[in-house]
């Protein structure tokens, strides 16, 4: 039983990474861009969120109203400033420019708010402990549900605006070819920020959620970032694989943590490794497939 | 007035300039053809005037306007469309999604999903299908198609014929002629790229014959032979330049030699 707890507990773990990582994959898919201060950005609209509700008592859930517009104008200019001039310049520069805009992020986050550690779960009331009574005896949180929920609704919300919408249209012409893209009227730049400032507005939930469950400092983004970025890795960089990736990271961490006490992160990292070996081998080996299959046509013909 | 004037026109790739102050005027309603080898430089001149490749000096004027710095989508709102060579399409959306997704130009017209599928029939039981699956005569018609959506006043054609059967090609020619030209239902103007000389001389107004990035002889379709065309395909000059050529386009024959 107790094996089956840690399975649930895995899902409910992994409800929240897939949501942590949805804006990370996202850009990806669209951009190609790995936002490496994507932790960071979930960290800064956690601190929103924490100012609102300590100052102006406004409930957590509430605050988001405000900070999702804020997070989505933010991405906006991120793209404008940092994302669209690097992209320009090859694929491992925006990796730089992220990276330098995380340590920027993480410092003066520090130098306005301190090292204090923080958290919302004051400010939601019952909801950061209650939970329910499964048959078996099994209790789920129900933040962790409310947060799996919230996961698969961005993604397939994500999902179906790529498939249904004018927009979701133009966000896949320009991210499988931008050029081609223009060339039917498609503002690519214009697509391309309006997908940042999407991927943002997920962020400022995944930050939401993240300072509910737990604590947060300045320095918490970075870490919050290798857990998305294994989820996305785990899961192939779909939106549905970025589900499945989290709950694959989630149940791994969870079962680990239940064969060892140092097991919870051990685990997480070992899976993402094999998931990344087996693509690498997996690809080698239909390679070397494909070679010996046209190997055999040649020698025949 | 012309409809498209490029005055001086040049674009490089790196080092190589492949367009080498190229000037043309293009009429309402006309089809012109431009012929050349490997290499003249008439898909880098195409995508140019489309926006996807920077000027590097001269300008490109669109109706009156000078859109040399616009970017491509800008020029496809003004009513500039290319048909890209190799067709470009979206391979994982399908094909209703392929021409939905040129409305994005926000022009109005008489084409739209219906009168796209009425001139390309064969799309109609494909509508739903991923558009990277079907034939390439069938990804041809979708890309004039997604072109036609933006409902352009001058449609850039480039190679439509590249890659496909015999059958495949009199079928996107004879919808292509339902829109080419003046007096057609649309009277789109159309400059072309076609490697098949016998075709160009029936479908082109205009004829104008490219080497090495320079114009180097132009005349009307009908006042050109295939033989001096020939001619200026390989940059023989076994005899004098066509009666119309301009006086730039002999000079530069010239000093090629």
């Amino acid at each position: 039983m107790i094996w089956l707890n840690q399975l649930v507990q895995g899902l409910m773990l992994g409800g929240y990474y897939a949501l942590l990582a949805c804006g990370l994959s996202f850009m990806f898919g669209v951009m190609g861009i790995i936002n490496l201060a994507h932790g960071s950005l979930a960290v800064l609209a956690a601190y929103m969120l924490f100012i609102l509700a300590e100052r102006f008592e406004v409930h957590p859930l509430l605050g988001l109203a405000a900070v999702v517009p804020v997070m989505a104008l933010i991405g906006w200019v991120l793209h404008r400033l940092v994302l669209e001039r690097s992209a320009r310049a090859g694929a491992l520069i925006p990796l730089l420019s992220t990276f330098g805009l995380a340590s920027v992020l993480d410092n003066s986050m520090f130098q306005a708010f301190g090292a204090d550690t923080r958290s919302l779960a004051p400010y939601i009331d019952t909801l950061s402990y209650d939970g329910w009574t499964l048959p078996g005896g099994i209790i789920v949180g129900q933040l962790a549900v409310l947060t799996l929920a919230v996961a698969i609704a961005l993604l397939g919300g994500l999902h179906l605006m790529l498939t249904h919408t004018a927009l979701g249209r133009r966000i896949r012409a320009a991210a499988h070819d931008p050029d081609t893209a223009q060339l039917v009227g498609v503002d690519a730049r214009a697509v391309y920020a309006a997908s940042t400032a999407i991927a943002m507005a997920t962020v400022a939930v995944a930050g939401a959620f993240l300072a509910m469950r737990a604590t947060f400092d300045p320095y918490t983004g970075p870490y919050q970032l290798i857990f998305a970025f294994e989820a996305v890795i785990i899961g192939g960089g779909s939106l549905w694989g970025t589900l499945l990736g989290g709950i694959v990271l989630g149940i791994a961490q969870s079962i680990g943590a239940q064969v060892h006490p140092q097991g919870f992160l051990i685990a997480g990292h070992v899976v993402f490794l094999a998931v990344l070996l087996a693509r690498v081998y997996a690809a080698n080996t239909l390679r070397r497939c494909i070679r010996s299959f046209t190997g055999r046509f040649r020698s025949r013909a | 007035m012309s409809l498209l004037k490029i005055e001086g026109l040049e674009a490089r790739h790196g080092l190589l300039t492949a367009v080498q102050g190229i000037s043309l005027e293009i009429e309402h309603g006309e089809t012109l053809a431009l012929v050349g080898a490997n290499g003249a430089g008439k898909t880098t001149l195409l995508r140019t005037l489309a926006g996807v490749h920077p000027v590097a000096g001269g300008r490109i004027v669109f109706d009156g306007v000078d859109v040399s710095a616009l970017p491509a989508h800008r020029r496809v709102a003004a009513g500039l469309a290319l048909v890209p060579e190799g067709r470009k399409l979206f391979p994982a959306m399908t094909v209703q999604e392929n021409l939905l997704v040129a409305l994005s130009a926000k022009r109005e017209g008489n084409w739209n999903l219906g009168s796209v599928l009425e001139a390309f029939p064969q799309l109609k039981p494909k509508l739903k299908a991923a558009a990277g699956t079907l034939s390439g005569g069938q990804q041809q018609a979708v890309a004039i198609g997604r072109a036609l959506m933006t409902n352009p006043r001058m449609l850039l054609l480039d190679e439509v014929s590249l890659g496909l059967s015999p059958l495949a090609v009199q079928s996107v020619y004879n919808s292509l002629r339902t829109l080419m030209g003046k007096g057609t239902a649309h009277g789109t103007t159309v400059v072309l790229v076609e490697q098949d000389l016998q075709r160009t001389f029936q479908v082109a107004d205009r004829i104008v014959c490219m080497l090495e990035g320079k114009v180097v002889a132009s005349g009307r379709a009908d006042e050109m032979t295939r033989e001096q065309v020939m001619e200026h395909y390989f940059g023989h000059r076994t005899s004098t330049s066509t009666s119309s050529a301009d006086s730039s386009a002999t000079s530069q024959q010239a000093t090629a030699t």
